[in-house]
């Protein structure tokens, strides 16, 4: 369960103060699939990086599982990614030279998860994106596709309440983009909630909901129709409920 | 986890194999350096012990002062001022009472001859307590006594080195030499070998010939002090222990000073004053040469420092990877300070081979005529190894905690 109230994340470049985040109020429940959308610089990136507690708010208040988390200290943000949080990237992200078992396994040892045990739940993790017979292949030996199999491995195996995803198919062609988009979905329809981020609509097309994105605020809820500021946005002429 | 960053590093180091090994060989070097040269210093310390060993620690010597010639102060020792009856006013009972035995000392140099062979070599003019003083045993025949001294008999005591070259497979008591020396010549009968000494070169204990003090003075070498007394060399003197050395020198001193009416013209030195002074010399030679190889182990450590951190900025990906997945501050750390250890203790590793096979390998070579010896010292092994795990932990914590508050979105997002 994600509730941000009034979330603003603010940069100082030089002596101009950029807000990337002005005021964004959003509540996602457990087992949603959400899609975040909006144009680069739109403020998506810096309100995934929030969720993802890979940063903490400027102002406002960010409950995680009824946990607020903006107060929170580099390790114990480390702590909350390690135990709550799966991570894929648009670029796999990936280590250099480990083999796909290898790879699972690096968030369990963080967590100090014993050895087989760690063997044991890789492996099922490999096994349930559809590369049980990959598991000693490094990186270089895999197809893109592939590869993002086995960084969904990587974050499903701490068996996360909450996977997000930045672009997971920016990097793929067509065919693999439909398979990881199918990957999703059976990891949502198993109660997992998926958020990610796209500007792909067709791939936002996949999950229930879209959050809209423009200049650090929320323009566009599917899910409560919200249509804050209709001067805001070229968004704001998208009657809401409309996507599919 | 410490496993864990073990393996990590070891994956790391493996992976750039040319770089690692490189890195490690400037560890490799300062390491080798320090336990050779601390070889080197302490094979010095203990030739210098060993050279002294067999003189008998409680050993003082009374030697002439410096001779002004035309005013310029000539070598110690070369002032013919010490006498005869210095030598008897010292061993006087009841004199010096830290003083155990007195031996005048006329030393010169000639050619013993015997049918055909011949040798260089020390002759020593003294008296019966010699011996003592000396710690010397005669192992064949018997050393000469007061009498013949008294009686100027002709008679000559070998050293085992001279025994064995001018009688190699003949008894040589009772056989007679011609010693030529100074111009002068005598015929000596032996009487008597020493006991095998050892040492080197000047300080060889075996390459010697001891006769009655008489013998040389009134047939050989007949010098004589600026007041018309039989000069001696040096008046060889032994305390009556360890603990009585220092009174002895003083109370030799104050004897001396008496009977010479300043203390200007003899010295008085114990054999423990010129131990301490060579260790004081080689002590000084070992610090400095460990310090030389120490400053090579400082650019190794530098080397590390400078790799280490080209390591994090090309991982820096890396880290940011492992940061969202839930490595935390000290995990990161961790796994760089593993890394400059591991390389660091791996070129250490190979550094105390590289120092003991460089040891053994100098080991008896000569250096301005005199034989190296090392010694390694375990210690110096433990000193090393240690100061190598130091200089990695040292130098690999600021780039381990470079990495380790790396801001993991920037990481992720470094190309």
């Amino acid at each position: 369960m994600i509730t941000l109230r009034g979330v603003t994340k603010t940069y100082r470049m030089g002596n101009i103060e950029v807000h990337a985040l002005a005021g964004v109020d959003l509540e996602i429940g457990d087992g949603e699939f959400v899609a975040i959308m909006g144009p680069s610089g739109s403020g998506k990136s810096t309100l995934m990086n929030i969720v993802g507690c890979l940063d903490v708010p400027t102002a406002g208040s960010y409950l995680l599982d009824g946990l607020e988390v903006s107060g929170m200290t580099d390790d114990e943000l480390t702590r909350i990614r390690n135990r709550k949080l799966g991570f894929v990237f648009q670029s796999f992200n990936l280590l250099p030279r480990l083999s796909a078992l290898e790879q699972v396994e690096v968030p369990m040892t963080y967590a100090r998860v014993p050895g087989h045990e760690r063997k044991r739940r890789a492996t099922a993790a490999l096994a349930r994106v559809g590369l049980g017979d990959r598991t000693h292949h490094k990186p270089t030996e895999l197809s893109g596709g592939q590869q993002q199999r086995v960084a969904i491995a990587r974050a499903l195996v701490t068996e996360p309440s909450l996977i997000l995803a930045d672009e997971p198919t920016g990097a793929l062609d067509s065919r693999s983009t439909a398979e990881i988009i199918a990957l999703f979905e059976e990891l949502n329809a198993a109660g997992i909630t998926v958020v990610f981020v796209t500007h792909e609509p067709d791939v936002a097309a996949h999950t229930r909901r879209q959050v809209h994105i423009r200049d650090g605020e929320v323009v566009l809820d599917t899910a409560t129709g919200e249509q804050p500021a209709p001067e805001t946005s070229a968004w704001g002429r998208i009657p809401a409920g409309v996507a599919p | 986890m410490i496993g864990e960053s073990f393996t990590i590093a070891l994956r790391a180091l493996y992976a750039n194999k040319l770089r690692t090994s490189l890195t490690m060989l400037g560890i490799l070097i300062g390491v080798g350096a320090v336990i050779a040269l601390l070889a080197i210093g302490q094979g010095a310390q203990a030739a210098v012990e060993q050279r002294f060993a067999f003189l008998g620690t409680n050993v003082i010597y009374v030697r002439p002062g410096f001779q002004m010639v035309g005013g310029v102060r000539t070598q110690a020792g070369s002032a013919p001022t010490l006498s005869y009856e210095d030598a008897a006013a010292l061993a006087e009972p009841g004199a010096a009472p830290a003083v155990a035995a007195v031996a005048p000392v006329r030393m010169t140099f000639g050619q013993m001859v015997i049918q055909g062979l011949n040798v260089q070599t020390r002759i020593v003019g003294t008296t019966p307590s010699w011996t003592d003083v000396r710690s010397f045993r005669v192992t064949r025949g018997e050393f000469f006594d007061d009498e013949a001294v008294e009686s100027v008999s002709p008679v000559v005591v070998l050293g085992y080195g001279v025994a064995q070259t001018l009688f190699p497979d003949s008894d040589p008591i009772g056989e007679t030499l011609r010693v030529n020396a100074g111009g002068q010549s005598v015929n000596v009968r032996v009487i008597g070998v020493l006991e095998k000494k050892g040492g080197t070169g000047f300080a060889n204990q075996d390459d010697q010939a001891v006769m009655p003090i008489s013998v040389v003075l009134r047939k050989l070498q007949n010098a004589r002090t600026a007041q018309g007394a039989q000069q001696v060399s040096e008046i060889d003197i032994k305390a009556v222990s360890d603990k009585a050395i220092d009174a002895a020198v003083e109370q030799v001193t104050e004897i001396m000073t008496r009977a010479h009416g300043s203390p200007d013209d003899f010295q008085v030195t114990s054999v423990q004053d010129q131990i301490d002074a060579q260790k004081e010399a080689s002590q000084t030679l070992t610090i400095l040469l460990g310090a030389i190889a120490g400053i090579s182990l400082v650019v190794g450590g530098i080397g590390i420092m400078n790799i280490m951190i080209v390591s994090v900025t090309e991982r820096t990906r890396e880290i940011g990877i492992r940061k969202a997945v839930g490595a935390r501050r000290q995990d990161i750390m961790l796994q760089f300070l593993m890394e400059a250890l591991v390389v660091s203790l791996l070129g250490g590793l190979a550094g105390v081979f590289g120092g003991i096979g460089m040891s053994k390998f100098v080991e008896g070579k000569e250096l301005n005529g005199q034989a190296i010896s090392t010694v390694v010292e375990p210690s110096a092994v433990v000193l090393a190894f240690g100061i190598s795990a130091a200089i990695g932990l040292f130098f690999g914590i600021y780039p381990a905690s470079r990495a380790a508050r790396l801001n993991p979105i920037q990481a992720l997002r470094y190309e």
